[in-house]
């Protein structure tokens, strides 16, 4: 029932992301057909905005967005008006469902990639760090989390094919073509959120190994290892969980960095050149997908809890 | 455990997301951007017409060594007297790369449809030349059948002037008078180039287009000169970054880099050293427009003594650095018949005497002004930021006048342009063709490109009475007397530096490409060389 409402409630949530982002793109200077050619006429540049309908108000636009629109044709009858989201204004011969279908699943597989390693790597790390609290395995282990942290990845990409690509030959430089030529942008951009789950991961052990329940399972004689692997680990994973539904939506989408240094034909570009080429339908399509992600994510997170927190209950 | 589902779930995304299994290019191109449509009526950018001309080809083609025109889809012509009626006259063996006929109709559909006001095309000036060419294409005539194209048989095509146009040919070669498919756009609409197979018209066919990934274009066995196409596939990237593009290449994973921005810029001294880095002239002018509406720069004492104070060799000595030559005038040396005339050079005195002259001696009440550019696209390297930085200088130097810099996105810099809504702005302009109107019509009064908001009846007419003048030594005083008002005496523009073409290739492997000043390369002559083993 709880799942079901926040479903409902989603609806109204994207209407008013579609509308906020429908605004800020027309409110931005510089439109989709400010060209480096100026047309031939003023004609030709009104012809061009009538045929796209950017002559028309705004509201009416962004009735057009969701094919909201009637109009009278030339016998005086009412047509529908077909819907104006699947449109690019740069990619004249494309649909935005052509591209979104082409590039979402390369970006999927990439930040999927990502996420996994992500887990792979932070989860064992922080967990480490915090068993071996005020060790050296501490010291190195969150060291090395704070520079996969503070690292940007458009620092750790290029290093990366310098070492790998360029002077060792081991890997391919760019493109994406086999699964060797996965290797170097999914750690490129899996470090960062593998330095970030592990942080959590340790603060997440550390509270759990002073919980009052963990004491408990301590003084009824449980050894260490059980203690921590069986008990701790799963209120301590809370943190991390709650976290990896907008890091896995950020990552699905894309990253326009990584993307574009390792020549990836995923979505991430599309995010940010959309909105620098005025592409407006574009821009307003990826902005929701991303929110419908996000929420979906999200859900599946709050749901997750019910299974790894029995305290977590909702009604 | 984790590790353990980590490699299941690595393997089977692997295996069902990028695992592709084809037939490797024969040549590999790194053209600089994502095509926005192959399209051959509504393209206007160069990463589009490199692939495009591969596919679509006109009534003339470019010859790859000289880029001027040589007979393409018509084997040959005839020129009225007068230089105003054009009959071309069609290879008859031209079919379709899916094996139907190419007529004159074809031809006729072709022009017709990318010169319709529904059309919107960039490039739609290009038929102004035609006799009811302009009427139509901005939608006071209705009536195609007015327009002076028409078939006269099924070989032939009928083309009528309005005056004799010295550049006509150049004009048949560019791709928005190239002929497309008509049954294909019919039944798809504009999402025709979807359709596969795809007729194609030119060397080669369109194999698939993956948006940002590759276009792979393979051999049209079919196209009337299939026995001169050298490559059986060729793949073009749209690398957009400067650094993935010279990694690509030093790896062997393309044979060819297409674009001056390709070259990272600190890199520069170093790579054009090498021999497999060449550069070449180029039509291309890097320049400043003043908003001649806005005071001060309606006086062209200002202007003038703006230009006076610039020290253009240095500008392509400390920022530029691919031997770029500072410029004096629009037109780049290299257009047909044409010399440009001598224009104003660095001479901060003379600049100072002016700008006195206009009311601002030493430059005192000279208003704070801006100066608009953009951003390099691409992060790439900020030559336009650091050009705005010396002229900054420069000028408070040399005039003592202040300027503000104001950086801004490409569509912002388009939109200002456009509604004459900035005082100074970086510009540039690249010829289509080889003629120094390609330059020169663009500052005409009413042509959109102006961009500056100078009218000048005494440079319409001399333009118009050029381009009416069948004598060709004759027509090129005449565009010296235009261009000598347009960059000594009035100055809407301040013209920088010329391009430079740069590309990077070994000269060893790759054959049949070569370098010309339109910067336009034929695909079907270009090849690998075959090594034995």
């Amino acid at each position: 029932m709880y799942f079901l409402r926040r479903l409902i409630f989603a609806v109204p949530l994207l209407l008013v992301i579609s509308a906020l982002a429908f605004a800020l793109v027309h409110l931005a200077p510089g439109g989709p057909f400010d060209r480096e050619r100026a047309p031939a006429s003023p004609e030709i540049e009104r012809n061009l905005k009538a045929a796209y309908h950017l002559d028309e108000p705004l509201w009416k636009q962004y009735f057009r967005y969701f094919g909201l629109v009637w109009e009278k044709d030339a016998d005086g009858r009412w047509q529908h008006a077909s819907a104006s989201f699947d449109i690019s204004y740069k990619y004249r011969n494309q649909r935005v469902s052509d591209i979104i279908a082409q590039a979402l699943p390369v970006s999927m597989t990439l930040g999927g990639l990502s996420f996994c390693l992500a887990m792979a790597v932070g989860l064992p790390l922080g967990f480490v760090t915090a068993a071996r609290r005020g060790r050296w395995e501490d010291y190195a282990g969150s060291f090395l989390s704070v520079l996969a942290v503070c690292v940007p990845s458009f620092v750790v990409a290029p290093l990366l094919i310098l070492v790998f690509a360029i002077k060792w030959h081991w890997l391919p430089v760019a493109l994406w073509e086999s699964p060797m030529h996965a290797i170097l942008p999914v750690t490129a951009l899996g470090l960062f959120f593998a330095g970030k789950v592990a942080r959590l991961m340790r603060e997440g052990m550390l509270n759990a190994m002073q919980s009052e329940f963990v004491t408990a399972a301590r003084a009824k004689g449980l050894g260490e290892s059980t203690l921590l692997l069986k008990h701790a680990v799963r209120t301590a994973v809370l943190p991390v969980v709650s976290y990896s539904g907008p890091m896995l939506a950020d990552l699905l989408t894309g990253s326009f960095v990584i993307e574009n240094i390792f020549q990836i034909p995923g979505i991430g570009v599309f995010f940010i050149n959309s909105s620098l080429n005025a592409d407006y339908m574009m821009t307003i399509d990826l902005a929701l997908l991303y929110a419908v992600l996000l929420i979906v994510l999200n859900l599946i997170v709050d749901f997750s809890y019910t299974l790894l927190d029995p305290r977590v209950k909702y009604e | 455990m984790v590790m353990g589902c980590f490699l299941v779930a690595s393997f089977c995304l692997l295996a069902a997301g990028c695992v592709r299994r084809e037939q490797p290019a024969d040549v590999t191109i790194i053209n600089n951007a994502e095509p926005e449509s192959l399209d051959p009526a509504i393209i206007s950018g160069i990463p589009e017409f490199r692939i495009a001309i591969g596919l679509f080809e006109g009534l003339t083609r470019l010859d790859p060594k000289t880029a001027r025109p040589v007979p393409g889809l018509a084997q040959g012509w005839d020129i009225s007297p007068d230089g105003c009626i054009y009959t071309f006259h069609l290879r008859t063996n031209l079919v379709w790369s899916t094996g139907e006929p190419i007529t004159a109709d074809d031809v006729v559909y072709s022009w017709l449809r990318a010169a319709s006001p529904a059309m919107a095309s960039d490039y739609a000036e290009e038929f102004f030349y035609l006799k009811n060419g302009e009427a139509f294409v901005t939608g006071k005539i209705k009536d195609p059948s007015l327009v002076g194209v028409r078939a006269t048989d099924k070989f032939t095509v009928r083309v009528e002037l309005n005056h004799p146009t010295a550049f006509f040919l150049d004009l048949c070669a560019l791709p928005v008078m190239s002929v497309v498919p008509r049954q294909t756009i019919a039944k798809y609409g504009d999402r025709w180039l979807m359709a596969r197979p795809l007729p194609s018209c030119g060397p080669f066919e369109l194999a698939y287009w993956r948006p940002n990934d590759k276009v792979r274009l393979k051999k049209n066995p079919l196209y009337w000169d299939a026995a001169n196409t050298r490559s059986q596939i060729i793949d073009i990237l749209p690398v957009g970054s400067p650094d993935t593009a010279l990694n690509l290449y030093e790896r062997g994973q393309a044979d060819l880099v297409l674009d001056r921005t390709l070259v990272p810029g600190e890199l520069l001294d170093v790579l054009l050293q090498r021999p497999d880095f060449h550069s070449f002239d180029y039509l291309g002018t890097y320049f400043i427009r003043f908003n001649v509406t806005k005071k001060p720069f309606d006086d062209p004492r200002v202007r003038r003594a703006l230009a006076l104070a610039i020290d253009k060799e240095r500008i392509v000595k400390k920022i530029t650095r691919a031997g770029e030559q500072p410029a004096a005038t629009l037109v780049p040396p290299g257009t047909a018949n044409y010399t440009p005339p001598p224009g104003l050079g660095y001479d901060p005195a003379l600049a100072r005497k002016l700008l006195a002259e206009a009311g601002y001696p030493e430059g005192r009440g000279f208003p704070r002004f801006e100066y608009m550019f953009n951003a390099a696209a691409g992060g790439g390297d900020k030559v336009h930021e650091a050009i705005a930085i010396e002229l900054q200088q420069m000028w408070r130097d040399n005039l003592g006048i202040q300027m503000d810099l104001r950086q801004v996105e490409w569509k912002v810099l388009l939109s200002s342009y456009s509604h004459l809504d900035f005082e100074l702005a970086r510009s540039s302009w690249i010829g289509d063709y080889a003629d120094a109107n390609t330059f020169l019509d663009c500052f005409i009064s009413n042509n959109g490109n102006n961009r500056t908001g100078w009218k000048n009846a005494q440079y319409d007419a001399l333009i118009n009475a050029a381009n009416a003048q069948p004598d060709v030594k004759k027509r090129g005083q005449i565009f010296q007397q235009a261009e000598t008002l347009l960059v000594r005496d009035e100055m809407p523009i301040i013209p920088i530096f010329y391009y430079i073409g740069l590309n990077y290739f070994d000269t060893n492997k790759i054959q049949g490409f070569y370098q010309n000043v339109l910067d336009d390369h034929p695909l079907q002559t270009i090849h690998k060389v075959k090594t034995v083993k």
